[in-house]
């Protein structure tokens, strides 16, 4: 048997969930896709002493519209965003970045609110949930929190969540109207986790001027992060490829990635800087495109 | 220890077997219910051997416990060939030299299956990344590609489809 024991809960409803992990608390861990977590237990690196699996909780499976958001449950699979239509019309960075996560076998599982939960800096969900503002809706013995996604990823594995709270859904804006975007990641092989990953948006004025825009990176720090100060130097600008190379320049200052066994710190600098200013010429195509 | 009675369908026939709540499904399916055709390759969902079909959609049988299975229904590499005679992605495999050991053809048959039934005309490009999550040691990806695309073609040219010879086949 390769995990250790736990003792195994399947409750119907979030309330059942809430006051399991308030009763449980630290001893506990949601299951969900067990994208993640099961391997995890597999290795016995987790040696959860209760495992919640929130599979039967019906009410999570939502993919909702909702006033210029999206609100995604807690057990919406990331197969089912990579064939929504509604994400289609409403976002389809989120699509783009989907079909780059693990493989189909993966996505059938994994769930986008664990893969939040989990907060692998690696991974494209808390770059997405950064770059589009995204909310995060909490649920704990206490009630429910809305936690904006810049407050809620804290380090490596790392979030805000009070182990008596749940996932419930995440509120994402949908992107402006009009605007291009684009997710580029590379990594070893297909399916891997990215060595970077670069998650962009832009809009423009009627005179071609750059009116807004987000720019989010994955694997090039303890968490996902926005690159504030590319941001700024497109804000007001003409998009052209000279201000984009010059972004993309000033793009490995913003970042504090480290050295590991797929590559250096140096290499995920230059990577992210290159991937930006594809992310970007690609995101600016595609204005107007949706 | 925490036991459930885990009642489910695997390859069209009910089956019904306490297991610990521990048991990943695929310990499940080879231990409990001797069907070991589906393989154990690293048990952490990275090199596909274990792939099945849960209510007709591909899954890591090493990444989901079998309790978690309860009431599902799940397709196996058994139940691929019918009445002794290969299913026509196996005879592929066959025809086109697709394995060499063996350990990881489980896997591979079962990811096609689920990619054949979504997508019939394939490309080679849309059947290499289809199979990207499967890792063959052996390095035999050449002949696999070939043997699926083959398969899709001959399928088509039957006027088969990958459901019709499929548990199960409802399902989303």
């Amino acid at each position: 048997m390769k995990p250790a024991p736990f003792q195994y809960h399947d409750p119907r409803t979030v309330d059942e969930v809430v006051s399991l992990l308030g009763r449980l608390g630290g001893d506990a861990k949601i299951l969900a896709g067990g994208q993640s977590l099961v391997p995890l237990m597999n290795f016995r690196l987790a040696r959860p002493r209760h495992l919640v699996d929130i599979n039967k909780v019906s009410s999570l499976e939502h993919i909702r519209e909702e006033d210029h958001h999206l609100v995604i449950g807690a057990l919406a699979r990331q197969r089912m965003i990579e064939f929504s239509e509604l994400v289609h019309r409403k976002n389809p960075l989120l699509i783009e970045a989907c079909q780059q996560i693990g493989h189909p076998a993966i996505r059938n599982r994994g769930t986008v609110c664990g893969s939040l939960a989990h907060a692998d800096p690696a991974a494209e969900w808390p770059a997405l949930a950064l770059v589009m503002d995204a909310s995060l809706v909490l649920q704990g013995p206490e009630g429910q929190r809305r936690v904006p996604a810049s407050d809620f990823f804290v380090s490596y594995f790392t979030t805000c969540l009070d182990p008596r709270e749940l996932v419930v859904e995440v509120h994402v804006p949908d992107l402006p109207p009009g605007a291009g975007s684009c997710f580029l990641e590379v990594s070893r092989r297909h399916g891997d986790f990215a060595l970077v990953g670069a998650a962009v948006w832009l809009t423009v004025d009627p005179s071609g001027i750059c009116a807004d825009c987000g720019i989010a990176l994955a694997g090039v720090a303890a968490c996902a992060v926005r690159a504030r100060a590319a941001e700024q130097r497109l804000k007001g600008e003409r998009l052209t490829d000279s201000l984009f190379a010059e972004v993309a320049r000033g793009i490995p200052d913003e970042l504090d990635p480290t050295s590991d066994l797929h590559a250096s710190a140096d290499y995920r600098r230059i990577v992210a800087a290159e991937i930006v200013r594809r992310a970007l010429g690609i995101a600016r195509q595609r204005i107007g495109k949706i | 220890m925490d036991e459930r009675k885990i009642c489910l369908k695997v390859n069209g026939k009910q089956y019904e077997e306490m297991a610990e709540t521990r048991m990943t499904l695929v310990d499940f399916l080879r231990e409990k219910l001797g069907l070991t055709g589906t393989h154990i390759g690293c048990e952490h969902g990275v090199c596909g051997a274990c792939t099945v079909l849960l209510n007709g959609t591909a899954v890591r049988s090493c990444l989901m416990f079998a309790v978690q299975a309860d009431q599902a229904e799940i397709a196996t590499v058994e139940s691929l060939a019918v009445g002794g005679e290969l299913h026509p992605l196996q005879k592929s495999f066959w025809e086109h030299h697709a394995l060499q050991c063996g350990f990881c053809t489980p896997g591979f048959l079962m990811t096609a299956c689920a990619f054949l039934r979504e997508n019939h005309a394939p490309s080679e490009e849309e059947i290499r990344l289809a199979m990207s999550g499967n890792l063959c040691r052996c390095t035999g990806y050449e002949n696999i590609i070939k043997a699926i695309a083959a398969a899709s073609r001959v399928m088509q040219h039957q006027g088969m489809h990958m459901s019709d010879r499929l548990y199960p086949i409802s399902g989303k």
